[in-house]
């Protein structure tokens, strides 16, 4: 991956990337692992009757206890807890659908042995909207702060994943700036 | 709080009314952005344009706010608009909330 290339205009648009079989690999492992963590906070409150009738469905109305589904799945307000509540248990279903749906996406469109990765606009949005979940997760998980040093020490366990987070920013922030020279 | 110089005349009954239609009805809401270590400038800003339509300069300003200042608020209108818009923050992975103006 040596970054994303703007081809055609208008409607014709693409950006272009190409992915090296162990880079579609790490990718494509980790998209899954973002689906899982989803799937498992979805099972944990299967639809009821009333919603099954009624078709409207209704989520948890606490967070997650874990801290990076937490991190995917936000409070809407910190201010009131029953307001903070009410939300959660009417969005977050939504949410974790359209979370769902960006890495469905990322999984149909990035070949399992890498290769070249083409997408239209719209579905570079959605290719966004799945690296940030994946860094969201990886970020948290491994206590991401702004004041962190580049490169942790050898002997950290964290450092391969470090590293793998490093390029998933590079992969993302090179998709945004091919992304805005699209109108 | 600073002190009153002088007194008030007491308000009428009418001038009580007002107040208290103002304090609940039109109470205005904001989707504020925080500061996040993982989210990138670039798709924040990114971000910022695409759901609310702000000029590139706008987007940017309100991006740098949340980095220098921890948190921006974002947009503003009825609790119905802002629970929207916060929806669709979440959507776009950024850390936002909803909060009376």
């Amino acid at each position: 991956m040596n970054g994303w290339k703007r081809t055609g205009r208008g409607a014709k648009a693409r950006l272009a990337g190409t992915f090296d079989s162990q880079e579609a690999a790490v990718l494509r492992g980790l998209v899954g692992e973002v689906r899982q963590m989803l799937a498992g906070r979805s099972a944990d409150n299967p639809a009821d009757e009333l919603a099954v009738l009624t078709g409207m469905r209704t989520g948890p109305s606490t967070r997650p206890d874990d801290r990076v589904l937490a991190r995917l799945l936000p409070d809407f307000t910190t201010e009131d807890a029953d307001l903070a509540a009410g939300m959660r248990s009417l969005h977050e279903p939504e949410l974790i659908e359209a979370k769902d749906a960006a890495a469905a996406l990322v999984l149909d469109t990035l070949p399992e042995a890498g290769g070249r990765v083409e997408l239209t606009a719209e579905q570079g949005d959605t290719w966004l909207v799945a690296l940030n979940d994946v860094r969201l997760a990886l970020g948290t998980a491994l206590d991401v702060s702004e004041e962190m040093a580049e490169d942790l020490p050898l002997d950290d366990p964290r450092a391969a994943h470090l590293g793998v987070y490093h390029w998933l920013t590079f992969v993302q922030d090179a998709l945004v700036q091919s992304r805005m020279q699209i109108r | 709080m600073e002190s009153m110089a002088a007194p008030l005349p007491a308000p009428t009954r009418q001038v009580e009314q007002d107040v208290a239609e103002e304090s609940t009805a039109d109470v205005p809401w904001q989707a504020i952005v925080w500061n996040d270590p993982v989210n990138l400038m670039s798709y924040v800003t990114y971000v910022l344009q695409k759901l609310f339509g702000y000029p590139e300069p706008k987007a940017t300003a309100l991006m740098l706010d949340v980095h220098h200042k921890g948190k921006a608020a974002v947009s503003s209108g009825d609790k119905d608009k802002i629970e929207g818009d916060v929806a669709k923050l979440h959507a776009a992975g950024l850390w936002a909330t909803m909060q009376k103006a």
